[in-house]
């Protein structure tokens, strides 16, 4: 491109967004996101519909101007470069392929639009055809192509032009649930084969918790916590992202014990302190959250009624998912739990029926506290 | 619950046939007939009498049934310069009123399809308007415009741009005139009906991969709007080349359509069977493009499967 990176921008990240606004009339879709993404990283946007995640997108893309805020790729400030001439591309949630021309045709628009030789463009079409394993589907056109074939014309499409930056928008939300598998993996192979740098969208956590590098999680237009798949999930810094990695019990609660290397939280619908092993820099007495994932939460028919960390109730409802069970306790306080244990063994689940009085119990490194 | 699954897929069985029955028996009845009638004239012999033909089938004195094809008619048609001359002459005013909507239409209909909801409702009520009056009074309209003592012309001499009218009124300039504007709407509406169907993301993707908005245009819009471009194209040149009244009020007496020729040898000469053979005639040329058309919408349909 033009401008070569300048000293300044070296030292800067390869995507860099600075409090980056996007308004529509009265309706805030982006608000003051700043945003720093590595070169080769595959970085996920995750957020309910609405939340923004795909108007940033556009922002990237250049289909939407932002109302406020900067840009920049390679230390390139985009707001001046039309979508047309930016080394951005996109792969859509549509997959948008041009339904009149064939497979071939549609990975070889973008290279035709940069006056490459006739024998270029062929040979550059085959390459990304090959690495996707469309090859042999070169003369059909889209509508004669299943879904998940689409996908892979989409990306490759999107591939050829080798742009800095791909993104890609619900990349696997058009296919079903075996295929999504599958796929996730190629295309992380597939970005690491090509070090393309990828922004992904998508609104399911499994797709972005198996993509991501990192994870930006969006809410209501900013970005709330960004992480990698463990920090976000193992470390939510906010009760949202608790509550919208995952399944998670919530707890609310007041401090009781503050020092530096654990806590100690009392809870209403609890009938024992929560212990957590890490600090929180809150008053004392200060009302908190706690968050506690149901697999750390282990299930016991003996009596455990002593110190911290653990509940007692009666199983309402048991769902048996071959590899996991998923247990609805409903504690003495009325509040109901969901605890999942792993069927390590074939009979490991079988005392625990419904209607069993159960006790639960977690260690002090589970819980996630936080303030309100 | 599995007898009347049974009851119910023999009814449709019964239902497919039935409704499909109505719109045959509609054509056959409406269509077929007619145009059989006008086929079997077409190879009569023209009489002073009423009807003014002969009959085609005879019963002999040898008791035989004479099948007499008289093909003179058509020969006729080849040997007077007149129709093939009026049928050249249709074809060419036709071809340039398509193309002359097509290049109004087009722009118009990307427009209306582009333009908000609630604008779109607005410009596509604008393009019937017109329908709401008799087609016969905005073609006489059309001759008080355009005449010698017309409006335009009146205008142009009131400003001092011209010293003497302009003829435009019977002339070919004013047929052109009056068919580009009757049939304007035929193109516009299929083409907006392509064209509003169109995936806008199809036109973000041509940007995204380099394509400049006009290059973006005419590899994507274009191609994908050539089904609207010939359903529209027919729909103003298959009428056009048959066109009767737009000629005979707005064009001159010496360049003749093969729309007033047919009527001319119906009404005028009372030739009913050169009469219809012009008919078929026109027929035959126009069955041509009907097969391209049909062709077009059947690929249209197998693609959208």
């Amino acid at each position: 491109m033009s401008n070569a990176p300048t000293a300044a921008a070296s030292s800067q990240s390869y995507l860099q967004l600075e409090n980056v606004s996007k308004r529509f009339d009265d309706f805030i879709a982006v608000n003051n996101v700043s945003l720093s993404v590595e070169r080769g990283e595959i970085f996920c946007l995750l957020g309910a519909s609405g939340c923004g995640k795909t108007t940033l997108l556009r922002l990237l893309a250049g289909f939407e101007a932002p109302s406020s805020g900067r840009l920049l790729i390679d230390g390139q400030d985009l707001a001046a470069i039309p979508p047309y001439q930016r080394p951005v591309n996109m792969m859509f949630q549509s997959y948008a392929l041009f339904p009149h021309m064939t497979v071939e045709r549609n990975v070889a628009f973008g290279l035709e639009q940069e006056r490459l030789s006739k024998s270029e463009i062929a040979r550059r079409v085959g390459e990304i055809l090959d690495i996707v394993k469309m090859g042999p589907y070169r003369k059909r056109k889209p509508h004669q192509l299943s879904g998940g074939q689409r996908q892979r014309v989409a990306l490759a499409r999107a591939l050829a032009k080798r742009p800095k930056l791909l993104l890609l928008d619900e990349p696997l939300g058009a296919l079903d649930r075996k295929l999504r598998e599958h796929t996730q993996f190629e295309l992380i192979n597939i970005q690491q084969q090509l070090g393309v740098t990828f922004v992904v969208v998508t609104h399911d956590q499994e797709e972005a918790m198996t993509l991501a590098t990192r994870i930006g999680v969006m809410n209501h237009g900013e970005i709330v916590q960004v992480g990698t798949p463990r920090q976000i999930y193992e470390f939510p810094q906010t009760r949202f992202v608790a509550d919208f990695i995952g399944s998670v019990n919530l707890f609310e609660g007041r401090l009781v014990e503050d020092e530096p290397d654990f806590v100690r939280v009392q809870c209403p619908e609890l009938p024992a302190t929560v212990l957590i092993d890490h600090g929180i820099s809150a008053p004392p007495d200060a009302p908190v959250w706690v968050a506690i994932r149901p697999e750390k939460i282990s299930l016991s028919l003996d009596a455990q009624q002593q110190g911290d960390n653990w509940a007692r109730g009666v199983i309402r409802e048991v769902a048996y998912l071959g590899d996991w069970s998923v247990f609805l306790v409903r504690l003495e306080s009325g509040r109901e739990v969901r605890a999942t244990v792993a069927n390590n063994s074939r009979k490991s689940e079988d005392q625990f029926v419904r209607d069993a009085p159960v006790y639960l119990s977690w260690e002090a490194a589970s819980p996630v506290v936080g303030s309100v | 619950m599995l007898q009347r699954l049974r009851q119910f897929c023999s009814l449709e069985r019964l239902g497919r046939p039935v409704a499909t029955a109505v719109p045959m028996l509609w054509l056959l009845l409406f269509f077929m007939l007619p145009f059989l009638i006008v086929l079997k004239i077409s190879f009569s012999e023209a009489l002073m009498a009423m009807p003014p033909y002969a009959p085609m089938i005879e019963w002999t004195h040898e008791q035989m049934l004479a099948i007499k094809l008289h093909l003179a008619n058509y020969h006729f048609l080849f040997t007077d310069s007149l129709y093939l001359n009026s049928f050249l002459y249709s074809l060419k005013v036709a071809t340039v009123s398509t193309l002359a909507c097509l290049l109004l239409g087009y722009p118009m209909a990307l427009a209306i399809a582009r333009a908000s909801p609630a604008r779109r409702s607005l410009l596509l009520m604008l393009v019937i308007l017109p329908f709401w009056t008799s087609f016969l009074l905005r073609i006489y309209a059309w001759i008080g415009l355009l005449k010698d003592d017309g409006l335009i012309n009146n205008l142009l001499l009131s400003l001092h741009l011209i010293h003497e009218p302009i003829q435009m009124a019977n002339t070919s300039f004013a047929v052109y005139i009056g068919i580009v504007y009757s049939y304007l709407p035929f193109m516009v509406l299929p083409l907006y009906t392509n064209l509003e169907k169109h995936d806008a993301t199809l036109l973000e993707a041509a940007a995204d991969l380099g394509a400049a908005p006009w290059k973006a245009f005419a590899r994507i819009t274009v191609p994908l709007s050539l089904p609207g471009v010939v359903a529209g194209a027919l729909l103003v040149f298959i009428p056009a080349v048959g066109e009767y009244v737009i000629p005979t009020l707005l064009g001159s007496a010496n360049q003749l359509m093969i729309g007033r020729v047919l009527s001319d040898e119906f009404f005028e000469n009372r030739d009913w069977p050169v009469a219809s053979a012009v008919a078929i005639l026109i027929l035959i040329v126009l069955l041509g493009p009907i097969v391209v058309f049909q062709r077009y919408r059947s690929r249209e349909l197998g693609a959208s499967a």
